[in-house]
């Protein structure tokens, strides 16, 4: 699976600008899935027929989008002024890479003369142009990090692993799913870092009987860090709420009785800022029971987020488990 | 259609969110000989379908905003001096000393300030806020000033429409201009898409207007238009003019509500290009329009920005350049007539 994680980090797709993302998902399972299809915002659905009665729809979701820069302004002398697509911290970005869609490579630093931590307006992007007019990079053109996918063995190192290490849980159980009653919908959503935007859209289009994102959250467990209960390699997070939803009871209970069955290690996940998916599934049309599957991650939105293998492949195993039998949310 | 009479007739038109009365009147009766069906919502949004010139046509929801910000009366003083609440972002800093209208009978009042003669320094530097102003009607007790005006009137900036030459300015351009591009569009269709145009209430509160009227017709595809922010005039530093005034209509990439369709974002440039119409890109990352919440409608809408650059919006006057106003209406009559279904191909 480090290979497939591998190629969704390494992958180019700032939130609204998912297309190469999506072709590589959709080429690793168009043949494990008994349909596919692209809706209107960009989401890509494919869908399992189920093996056996008694089941639902259950729709899984993971983003495709990563967080970026786009391009405002360029100056006389060719640097460019940018804003954030989603939940850019400027500390994260000094000294640091972006590269924009046609490979192209600038590097981000600051104005000198402004004090103390920088905003984005007091930052920019260099790449290597003379002038305005010898630049490259067009108002409106977004960028993403640039940074390199490292295998530390029991962890690994990426970009984007929010969420592209969703993507790949979710891949792994479209192609291993095997005797469930449930028709399992696998949503690789569109614009979730701007405003779970893609979820909204394909929530009313999926209409699932029951969803679960598949999402990373923040840990607790580097030095000095805030107070937060999750910690890397402890398994998979089953959320409780975070800032946006609150977990159904029933879909959370599932997930911990699955767990627990199969040995698989878990831990509670309560964040206190954030927000996945989820949320917004949750609430459409007339409402859906709707639980969330974290992976912890350290040094979220950086260009080198870390997250155990471990928890990854027990993700896995954990939404497989949930999905064998019915599911009585009675 | 005289666009320009259009303008300064919807401009001088009250128009605050949740009271969009007096705008769709003139609209409606505006665009009547050109539209098959018209229609008002629950919410009040004026609602026209024009048909397509072909056969299984992309459905295009094209929509502006009626509603301007404004002040809401919220009760008289003893004294007859009116307190009021802002309705939409309008900045503090703009209110004292202006002159506006109240109700729907246009009573002219003033938001009253202290002359300069009494004020202390620190007094004079305070910004003072709707919690310190008043409107004065020329009441003089609570009786007299509720004889005029009742709880909840809304009062507009008192604002006459002029024709500066190659410029205008008037209050309300934000979305009076984007109202009048989509006036002048429906005149001069039909087109091999049909249009369903979309006059819309409440945005300035929160863009509530445009998302059920986009619910309502389940487009294949939006474009909202604006009046957006140009901020050209001189700046300290080598920055963004978030748009300029005599460059063309500006496109948007992504606000804080939207991230425009890159298909629809390149489709409408490579009309621009191709007709020769001038055009910019808005500086991503500032303001928010209805296209945010129609993109968002049931299964999602590919949607785009097309904005006329105005000068001082959400104060007493905005101004804008003739130019950008007809390149924008060329724009999108040139983008109606190409649009195909293979623009959404993937
Ligand atoms: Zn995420
Ligand atoms: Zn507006």
């Amino acid at each position: 699976m480090k290979d497939l994680i591998q190629k969704l980090v390494e992958s180019w797709g700032p939130s609204g600008y998912e297309d190469r993302v999506r072709e590589l998902i959709r080429a690793e399972i168009a043949d494990v899935v008994d349909e596919w299809r692209v809706d209107a915002l960009g989401n890509l659905i494919a869908v399992r027929k189920p093996i056996r009665p008694g089941g639902m729809r259950v729709m899984l979701a993971a983003h495709m989008d990563e967080i970026g820069v786009m391009a405002t302004y360029v100056d006389e002398k060719g640097f460019i002024r940018f804003t954030n697509i989603g939940g850019v911290y400027p500390l994260n970005l000094r000294g640091g890479r972006v590269q924009f869609r046609d490979g192209r490579v600038g590097v981000i630093n600051r104005e000198e003369k402004a004090e103390g931590d920088p905003t984005l307006a007091q930052m920019f992007i260099d790449v290597g142009a003379a002038s305005r007019e010898d630049c490259p990079v067009r108002v409106g053109d977004p960028a993403v990090f640039l940074r390199d996918f490292v295998d530390l063995g029991p962890r690994l190192v990426a970009k984007a692993l929010d969420d592209r290490v969703g993507c790949a849980i979710l891949i792994e159980v479209m192609k291993q799913l095997q005797d469930t009653p449930h028709e399992v919908v696998g949503v690789f959503t569109v614009q979730e870092e701007v405003g779970l935007r893609g979820a909204t859209t394909s929530a009313f289009g999926v209409e699932p009987d029951l969803a679960l994102a598949i999402d990373v959250t923040a840990t607790g467990d580097t030095p000095e860090a805030r107070k937060r209960p999750m910690k890397l390699g402890a398994g998979p997070a089953i959320k409780v709420k975070d800032r946006g939803m609150l977990a159904h009871p029933k879909v959370k209970d599932r997930l911990i009785e699955t767990a627990e069955r199969l040995g698989i290690p878990y831990q509670l996940e309560v964040l206190e800022l954030g927000s996945t998916d989820a949320a917004s599934i949750q609430t459409s049309r007339a409402g859906v029971p709707t639980g969330c599957v974290s992976i912890p991650t350290r040094y979220l939105h950086s260009p080198s987020e870390m997250v155990d293998y471990e928890d990854v492949t027990n993700t896995v195993r954990l939404i497989l488990g949930f999905l064998r039998e019915p599911i009585d949310l009675g | 259609m005289d666009t320009w009479a259009l303008l300064k007739q919807l401009s001088e038109a009250p128009g605050v969110s949740g009271d969009e009365g007096a705008v769709r009147a003139i609209l409606k009766e505006a665009i009547a000989p050109y539209v098959d069906e018209i229609r008002v919502d629950a919410l009040g949004n004026l609602i026209a379908v024009q048909r397509a010139t072909v056969e299984d046509p992309l459905r295009v929801m094209v929509e502006a905003h009626m509603d301007e910000v404004g002040l809401m009366v919220i009760r008289a003083d003893k004294d007859g001096y009116l307190q009021f609440q802002k309705v939409g972002g309008i900045d503090d800093r703009i209110l004292p000393a202006k002159a506006v209208r109240v109700g729907k009978d246009a009573i002219p009042g003033v938001i009253g300030i202290k002359p300069i003669h009494l004020l202390g320094s620190a007094e004079r530097k305070k910004v003072l806020g709707v919690d310190d102003l008043r409107i004065d009607i020329g009441a003089s007790s609570r009786e007299e000033a509720e004889r005029l005006v009742k709880r909840g009137d809304r009062a507009v900036f008192d604002t006459t429409f002029a024709d500066l030459g190659p410029r205008v300015k008037g209050k309300a351009f934000d979305d009076r201009a984007g109202c009048t591009v989509l006036a002048a569009l429906l005149a001069a269709g039909p087109y091999p898409v049909e249009l369903h145009a979309v006059f819309a209430v409440q945005e300035e509160i929160g863009l509530r207007g445009a998302r059920v009227a986009a619910y309502g017709i389940d487009p294949d595809l939006a474009i909202a238009l604006e009046g957006t922010v140009a901020d050209d005039l001189l700046k300290e530093k080598d920055e963004s003019p978030t748009t300029e005034l005599g460059k063309g209509p500006a496109l948007t990439a992504m606000d804080r509500s939207v991230i425009v369709d890159p298909r629809l974002l390149r489709f409408l440039i490579q009309t621009a290009e191709q007709a020769g119409i001038p055009y910019q890109i808005k500086q991503p990352g500032v303001g928010g329009t209805d296209a945010g919440r129609i993109h968002l409608v049931r299964e999602g809408v590919p949607s785009a920005v097309v904005a006329v650059p105005c000068r001082y919006i959400h104060g007493p006057v905005s101004l804008l350049d003739k130019q950008d106003m007809d390149w924008t209406i060329q724009l999108m009559e040139a983008a109606l007539k190409r649009i195909s279904p293979d623009v959404l191909a993937r």
